[in-house]
């Protein structure tokens, strides 16, 4: 495998969660309303953010 | 409504833009020969190709459409995965990978050409390009449309955005490029819609209180209160459930004939198996899609369901689906609109971005399909025989161009004559529902012969053209929806009861017109068939590897799953 795939995809999700999480962190509570009181940005982007590192770690290991 | 979006959401759209030329990008420089370029050098790993392999038919129609289900027909819909795609995922993976993987042939219509002869290679290569063209058009319609009302973007613009960069990504990095985002895509419908899934299921109340919204939706439609939570129970009779089927019809027309036709016969599927990096690989690649195929029902029909529990009796939030101008319930928009409805700016990009990963990459996957059927099945066989490689690997390249073009061409002219693609894929519905018997007698039984193959896909078509033509879903009137050759010989409870038969009857016609001719005609000697008929093949041994590396132990733990889903929601 010329490239490996983990690498896109953990950097595509560790950027996409960090400016979740960023977002979620800075914005407004009445946002939320629509999301039933969660703050989704804040908690979802954490998640992707941890599941991206996840698979640089895993690309980086097998392509070392 | 249309949705207004932030800075943010347009930045997690740009991200996923830049990610998926990246990685076409990336993958330029390996792209050496045709082999590269269109079966990605055989060197995918079974769990990308898995991926792939699901994602590849994980379109955004798919998507909208599966949710569009579930509102209109409850939970009845997960027959589409249950019975629809996994038992024909673990057949092909175990019985059939062996001669496609092991024939080391290029396409699907390659295989028919080793196995029986020109003339079925070429039929098959020319209806199944024709199709794909079609279906990527299709989608960047779909797609045009959807961004049209939800975000108010420009059709021309929607359509040449994602057109050039689907160009551009399979154009410089192949096969390998499509899958690759294939995978990524899987991801992101996952990471958009579970939140969606979460969201839906807090307001209408979890399980519970979706089932007891649900009772009210099924009596006010006059069915039982289960009918739209129970898959099964219902199934009796086509007038006791939503779909308007009964189970012999949904078991042998969706369970046997659609499905095993789709999953183990169409290249667009198959040709990510063939990519992988062994036969192991290969055998597995089906069997790894199984496993999140069976719970795809969860993000892509609760949310569905979900839609019709709330628009049946508000929640907190007062969600409802949209009418249309005919008074009717927008169901396609179930989805789309409760992106916008429950998630606020970031993750809304999330979920925009999830959508159009899913558009975009149906529409890579139609077109990596079409460029290798296109340059091995009918420029190198009918066109240009002998060229160098190299040739053939600018071909490709072309013929991702021109294919893309030709989707666009597709695109604009559905909006010109809508009822010309109804009429299109009612055409293609008849060429593929026969092609599974073709397919199964040339695997199982080697005294089937080109010509018994060749007229029985003929007769097959033929008798599935004549059955729409002679039959009529309850409360249609002749033209498109059948009955087009004036005497009506019986009259369907629902279109989808009509599409089962039509399909059980094409299927029937094929076997049994194939097997005729066959005996008619002169076999071909069994040397020449060696790898590619069961009974003249070695079978693969995977002895000494642990069990979840073994396609048996793996297509048994997936069968076993498949069937507890069903007792569950029985």
């Amino acid at each position: 495998m010329p490239l490996d795939i983990r690498l896109p995809i953990g950097m595509l999700f560790t950027l996409v969660g960090l400016l979740l999480t960023g977002y979620g962190a800075l914005s407004d509570t009445a946002l939320y309303q629509r999301s039933l009181g969660y703050n989704v940005n804040l908690v979802w982007g954490v998640v992707l953010l941890a599941f991206g590192v996840f698979m640089l770690v895993l690309g980086r290991r097998a392509s070392r | 409504m249309t949705i207004q979006l932030a800075a943010v959401d347009y930045a997690i759209l740009l991200i996923y833009f830049a990610s998926v030329l990246g990685i076409g990008f990336a993958l330029r420089r390996y792209q050496q020969s045709s082999a590269d370029f269109f079966l990605s050098g055989r060197s995918i790993p079974a769990w990308v190709a898995g991926l792939a392999f699901l994602s590849a038919n994980l379109g955004a129609q798919e998507v909208i459409g599966m949710a569009a289900s579930g509102a209109k027909y409850g939970i009845a819909t997960s027959h589409f995965y249950w019975i629809g795609a996994i038992p024909a995922m673990v057949f092909v993976g175990v019985f059939m990978m062996p001669f496609y993987y092991g024939s080391r042939a290029r396409s699907v219509p390659e295989y028919l050409r080793l196995r029986f002869d020109e003339k079925t290679r070429g039929f098959n290569a020319i209806t199944f390009a024709a199709m794909t063209v079609f279906s990527s058009g299709i989608s960047m319609y779909a797609m045009g449309l959807l961004l049209g009302v939800l975000l108010g973007w420009d059709f021309n613009v929607s359509v040449l955005v994602s057109a050039v960069i689907v160009l551009l990504y399979i154009f410089a990095g192949g096969l390998t490029s499509a899958i690759y985002n294939e995978v990524l895509q899987f991801f992101l419908i996952v990471g958009g819609f579970v939140p969606l899934v979460f969201l839906g299921l807090k307001d209408v109340g979890g399980w519970a209180g979706l089932s007891e919204r649900l009772t009210v939706t099924a009596t006010q439609a006059g069915f039982a209160p289960g009918a739209y939570t129970h898959s099964w129970q219902h199934m009796g009779s086509p007038d006791a459930n939503p779909m308007g089927v009964e189970w012999f019809g949904l078991a042998m027309g969706l369970g046997f004939v659609l499905s095993f036709g789709y999953w183990t016969t169409d290249f667009l599927v198959v040709q990510r198996a063939m990519a992988s990096n062994s036969m192991s690989a290969a055998r597995r690649t089906p069997l790894i899609a199984a496993f999140p195929k069976m719970l795809f029902p969860v993000l892509v029909i609760l949310p569905g369901m979900i839609a019709i529990a709330l628009t049946t009796q508000a929640g907190e939030t007062g969600f409802s689906l949209p009418a249309k101008a005919d008074g009717s319930l927008n169901y396609d928009m179930a989805i789309p609109m409760m992106l916008g409805h429950y998630f606020p700016s970031g993750i809304l990009g999330l979920g925009l971005t999830a959508l159009m990963a899913s558009f975009m990459s149906g529409m890579a996957g139609n077109v990596t399909a079409f460029n290798t059927v296109w340059t091995y099945d009918i420029y190198q066989a009918y066109i240009k025989r002998d060229a160098s490689d190299r040739h053939y690997l600018w071909m490709g390249r072309m013929a991702t161009v021109f294919g893309i073009a030709l989707s666009v061409a597709t695109a604009y002219a559905t909006t010109q004559f809508n009822n010309i693609m109804d009429m299109l894929q009612l055409v293609f519905a008849f060429v593929n529902a026969p092609l599974f018997a073709t397919f199964l007698l040339g695997m199982f039984w080697r005294r089937t012969t080109g010509h018994g193959a060749f007229s029985g896909l003929v007769a097959g078509t033929l008798a599935a053209a004549l059955h729409h033509g002679l039959t009529l879903p309850r409360g249609s009137v002749a033209g498109i929806k059948g009955g087009w050759l004036d005497a009506v010989l019986n009259t369907y409870p629902s279109e989808m009861a009509q599409n089962f038969w039509t399909a059980i009857w094409a299927w029937s016609v094929c076997f049994l017109v194939t097997i005729v001719v066959s005996l008619a005609t002169r076999p071909r000697p069994p040397e020449e068939l060696r790898g590619l008929v069961y009974s003249l093949t070695e079978r693969p041994s995977d002895e000494g590897a642990p069990w979840y590396r073994r396609p048996v132990p793996l297509a048994v733990l997936v069968l076993g799953m498949t069937l507890v889903l069903n007792v569950i929601f029985f």
